[in-house]
């Protein structure tokens, strides 16, 4: 199969149409066609090189499908303003880059693109979402651990009230209590607020206890998809190949 | 000054050449072509300055400014050669900066309109301006690339590409402006500008020559500043695309 996602149950939050991506030298993505399920967390799982991040990128606008059709709502996301579509589909990124400054210049930041102030209150209101005292919004940002940082990522992207989040191995550089915050923070947002969340992890233990659905890619292609057991359960040979750790 | 006494300055090119051949710093040949070069390039430039300034003509110190503009942007392009359309925006550039210069200049009438003037403070601020272009491209370039994730969050957040690239913009703008400002700060103490000193060895009142001096001076700031504000407002677009996106490195020439 070639990346069909059977979750029919699910009104897709993005829906991915023959998508492909290819550079001068190499197809990185190569004609995947799937959706990610509206208010449900699926996993993103693959061996290093596969394009899963490329695959995020174009969800957020940052990168074009050089062919297909990426969906959101229904609406073609080339249809779409960047600027609109960026905010609505939030990607945090994997090397989580600080603006120079506090952490409160960074939290603004997401604001201030829009011409708009961030208050105090506000500020602390988004702080306490993601789990980080209020004394935390004047440390300087290079001052951070690894997980402060991933929070303030988190909060950051937050701030434009995206209704989907695209998160690329937000946990992959942290230590195990700081991971474990990071996926009680996603598992709430999710819970309370009903985001869906796209997830990259290398993690295949996280992926479980994370995932409602999974995509399995390898190579620039959709080896398997569905419900979050098809990682214990999957037939496919590659894939069980991976699943060993082989690759 | 005598024959002889231009030939004897060949001295100062020949003690260059011993230090080079004795340390073995492997510069003798590039020293010759120095030499050779600017002797051959300066004795034609004066050639053609006594033609043009003889004839008088508008039509010569045109074509005069046109070609120094010209050597200008075929010498800075190469620094610029990853921004598509670089060319046209250092032409844009240059042109831009002569038109205002030599509007307000000759417009106030602060010098007369006359090929020695006009000629000589276009050679200044086109040259100034070439090597302001160089120092901020080289910087543009490296910034843009050290702080490419920073841009990409930036765009990730529904930025613009303007407010992607802002900061490092503003930095390049400083970093090739400074060099400029600083210099100036000590000008008269540590070194007296060229063309002061050729105006008194000339035998120009020395008064005379530091007005003259000050109006460069002068100039020479607002060369900085607008070189660099123009050639970055019109060099940050070629970075991305119709999407607002970052295009990569090997995409950027044409």
């Amino acid at each position: 199969m070639n990346g069909e996602l059977h979750t029919s149950i699910y009104e897709p939050a993005i829906h991915l149409q023959r998508v492909s991506f290819e550079t001068a030298n190499m197809k990185i993505i190569d004609e995947v066609t799937g959706s990610f399920p509206k208010q449900q967390i699926t996993v993103l799982v693959g061996p290093s090189g596969a394009g899963k991040t490329t695959l995020l990128k174009m969800c957020n606008g940052l990168l074009n499908p050089t062919g297909g059709e990426i969906y959101l709502d229904g609406k073609p996301i080339k249809e779409m303003v960047p600027t609109e579509l960026r905010r609505r589909a939030g990607m945090v990124l994997q090397q989580t880059p600080m603006i120079e400054g506090t952490v409160y210049d960074n939290l603004a930041l997401t604001l201030r693109l829009q011409g708009k102030e961030l208050h105090q209150e506000k500020a602390c209101e988004i702080l306490d979402q993601v789990g980080l005292e209020h004394h935390y919004l004047q440390h300087d940002s290079d001052s951070l651990s690894g997980g402060q940082r991933q929070k303030v990522s988190i909060a950051r992207t937050l701030l434009n009230k995206s209704d989907i989040l695209l998160l690329d191995e937000i946990t992959s550089a942290l230590d195990p209590s700081s991971l474990h915050e990071v996926e009680e923070l996603i598992r709430s947002l999710h819970e309370i607020h009903g985001i869906t969340v796209v997830w990259i992890t290398h993690n295949l233990e996280q992926a479980k206890r994370m995932g409602h659905y999974v995509w399995i890619m390898m190579n620039g292609k959709v080896k398997e998809t569905g419900e979050i057991s098809v990682l214990d359960h999957s037939e496919n040979p590659e894939v069980q190949s991976f699943l060993r750790g082989d690759f | 000054m005598t024959a002889t006494a231009l030939l004897l300055t060949l001295v100062f090119v020949f003690i260059p050449i011993m230090l080079s051949k004795t340390l073995g710093l492997q510069l003798e040949k590039d020293t010759i072509v120095a030499a050779v070069r600017s002797t051959v390039q300066l004795l034609l430039v004066g050639f053609v300055l006594k033609f043009v300034f003889d004839s008088e003509s508008y039509l010569f110190i045109f074509l005069m400014v046109a070609l120094m503009i010209a050597a200008a942007v075929q010498n800075a392009r190469k620094k610029g050669q990853q921004i598509r359309g670089i060319t046209w925006k250092l032409a844009v550039t240059f042109i831009f900066l002569e038109v205002l210069t030599q509007g307000i200049l000759l417009g106030f009438a602060i010098v007369p309109a006359t090929a020695q003037y006009i000629i000589s403070l276009t050679g200044m601020v086109i040259g100034n301006s070439m090597v302001l272009a160089i120092l901020f491209l080289n910087r543009f370039i490296a910034e843009v690339e050290t702080h490419r994730p920073e841009s990409e969050l930036i765009l990730s957040l529904g930025g613009t590409p303007k407010q992607a690239i802002h900061r490092q913009l503003i930095r390049s703008i400083q970093a090739s402006m400074i060099p400029t400002i600083e210099s100036q700060k000590t000008i008269g103490l540590v070194q007296l500008p060229g063309m002061m000193s050729g105006q008194i060895i000339a035998g120009a009142d020395p008064l005379e020559a530091v007005q003259f001096q000050l109006l460069v001076v002068f100039l020479l700031l607002t060369t900085a500043a607008l070189t660099s504000v123009c050639l970055g407002l019109l060099s940050y677009p070629a970075l991305f695309n119709e999407r607002m996106q970052m295009i990569q490195k090997e995409r950027l020439s044409d």
